[in-house]
C-alpha cells in the first residue's frame, strides 16, 4: 500500500519536474537575450538536481545524491561565469 | 521496490507530499520564468523552485534515508546549505549584468545610471590664499 502510494507520487513528481525542466529548456532555446538564456540554465541545474534527488529516493540509493551535489556546485560556477562574462566580455581579466 | 515497502505509513505520507510539493513548486516557478514578460520580472520566478522546491525535496530526501537506514542521514543538508549560500549570489549577478548591458545600450525600460560622485583630482585650494589680482 505505502510502496504504491510512494511509487505514484514519485512518478508525478518525476513528471512535475520534467515539465519543468522543458519550460527552462525553452527559455534556453528561444530566450530573447543572452541574459535569459544564462537563467533558463540556471533553473535547469536546479531542476535536474531535484529531479536527481528523486531518483535516489525511488532507487534507494545514495549515489544519486553526489550526481545532484556536483550539478548544483558546477551549476553556480558556470552561472557566475557566464554572468561574469555578460557584464565584462571576458571571465579572466 | 522491496525498499519502498520497507518505509512505514508515518513516514511514507510525508515523503510523498513532501516530494510532490516540491515538484509543484519548481513546475510553478519554471511555468512563471516562462510566461512572465520582462527579464527583470523573470529573474523571480525560479527563486521559488530554488528554495522552496529544493527544501522540500531534500526534507523528503532525508527522511526516506534516514528511516531507511535507521541512523540519522543528513549528507542532503549539504546541496540545502550551498543552495541557500549561492541562489541570491546567482541572482544578482544575473540582475547586475542585465542591468549593465540594457545602460549600455541605452535602453527605455531601465532608469539611467545615477551620476558619479565628483572625483578630486587636485587640491581645494587653500581658504586663506591670496585672491588673484
Amino acid at each position: 500500500m505505502t510502496a504504491t502510494l510512494l511509487l505514484w507520487s514519485i512518478f508525478l513528481a518525476q513528471i512535475l519536474l520534467v515539465i519543468a525542466m522543458a519550460c527552462a529548456t525553452y527559455r534556453v532555446l528561444r530566450g530573447p537575450r543572452a541574459q535569459d538564456r544564462v537563467l533558463g540554465l540556471d533553473t535547469l541545474y536546479v531542476n535536474a538536481t531535484m529531479l536527481l534527488l528523486t531518483f535516489g529516493i525511488r532507487t534507494g540509493s545514495t549515489l544519486y545524491f553526489e550526481a545532484a551535489l556536483i550539478i548544483a556546485l558546477l551549476g553556480f560556477v558556470a552561472t557566475a561565469a557566464l554572468a561574469k562574462f555578460l557584464m565584462r566580455g571576458e571571465v579572466i581579466e | 521496490m522491496t525498499h519502498l515497502a520497507d518505509l512505514p505509513v508515518w513516514a511514507a505520507i510525508p515523503v510523498a507530499l513532501l516530494l510532490l510539493l516540491g515538484a509543484s513548486l519548481a513546475l510553478i516557478g519554471s511555468i512563471g520564468f516562462v510566461r512572465l514578460r520582462s527579464f527583470y520580472e523573470r529573474v523571480h520566478a525560479p527563486t521559488l523552485g530554488t528554495t522552496m522546491g529544493i527544501g522540500s525535496v531534500l526534507l523528503a530526501s532525508m527522511l526516506c534515508f534516514t528511516v531507511l537506514q535507521s541512523r540519522p542521514a543528513l549528507h542532503e543538508l549539504l546541496i540545502a546549505v550551498f543552495m541557500i549560500v549561492t541562489t541570491p549570489i546567482t541572482l544578482m549577478l544575473l540582475a547586475r549584468a542585465a542591468l549593465y548591458r540594457d545602460r549600455s545600450e541605452g535602453s527605455d525600460d531601465v532608469p539611467a545610471a545615477p551620476p558619479a560622485p565628483p572625483v578630486q583630482t587636485a587640491a581645494p585650494p587653500a581658504p586663506d590664499a591670496a585672491p588673484p589680482v
